[in-house]
């Protein structure tokens, strides 16, 4: 009896399946979420310089303002739109409305569209209103 | 069989003993954090890299201290649950999930507590 659990029958995982939108935007959510998880990280040490004086404040805010600090913050706004968008979907679906093949998929691949196109909307706005 | 009514099987709230709490925790989090980070992601690109006289008066103000707050509160809450399900999820030695269950409420009210703290000293 020790072993039964061993050799019952797995049920199908990941690389059995066609890989298709819907899916690939739950993969996203997942994982912008984990890295929205420690991005926060960031934002800790930028608050936490301003409120520990304006020497150390400078040496964080440099960073920020650096190319890469401002590749790494685009990058956080892009992941921070698409889980945002991707919850809206999430709550959608927890009412009850858009489980159609159809529209989900139409849905998902917007989910995309929408997250690259706001968050270049954003810093457009942002860098033009500076 | 079970002799148990509808009503005796309910009390104890499942295996998870917590009903559904978890589910509605994270769907009241994400419902508060649609305008709230809205609001501060055009707050941070517009501010990060922004000398520091003009970050630390923005971030005194108390309509924005009130939103800093709040956002860092919901998304404390928020990303607790959210790793929670993913360590659940993927880890499956009991041993080690408790560990980094453990690991992932330190780290959440590690950064959620810094940063209110912060936000806070700025504010007053």
């Amino acid at each position: 009896m020790a072993n039964v659990t061993k050799n019952r029958p797995l049920s199908p995982h990941l690389q059995i399946y066609r890989f298709i939108p819907t899916m690939a935007m739950s993969i996203l959510h997942r994982i912008t979420g984990g890295a929205l998880y420690f991005g926060t990280v960031l934002v800790a040490a930028w608050l936490i310089a301003a409120a520990s004086g304006e020497e150390y404040f400078n040496q964080v805010n440099w960073f920020f303002g650096s190319i890469v600090g401002q590749i790494i913050l685009f990058g956080y706004t892009w992941a921070m739109l698409h889980h945002l968008i991707g919850g809206l979907r999430h709550i959608m679906w927890d009412l009850g409305y858009g489980f159609e093949k159809e529209f989900s998929t139409m849905l998902a691949k917007a989910n995309l569209v929408a997250s690259i196109v706001l968050t270049v909307l954003l810093w457009a706005v942002v860098l033009i209103i500076r | 069989m079970d002799m148990r009514t509808p009503l005796g099987k309910v009390r104890g709230l499942g295996s998870a003993k917590s009903g559904t709490e978890h589910f509605w925790k994270v769907r009241t989090t994400s419902v508060a954090l649609v305008p709230l980070l809205l609001f501060y992601l055009g707050f941070l690109v517009m501010y990060a890299g922004r000398p520091y006289a003009d970050v630390v008066s923005a971030l005194s103000n108390p309509f924005i201290a009130t939103i800093n707050a709040l956002t860092i509160i919901a998304s404390i809450v928020h990303m607790r649950l959210g790793m929670e399900e993913i360590i659940q999820d993927y880890i499956h030695s009991e041993k080690m999930k408790m560990l980094v269950l453990i690991l992932n409420s330190f780290f959440s009210l590690l950064v959620g507590g810094l940063c209110l703290f912060a936000a806070l000293k700025i504010a007053f």
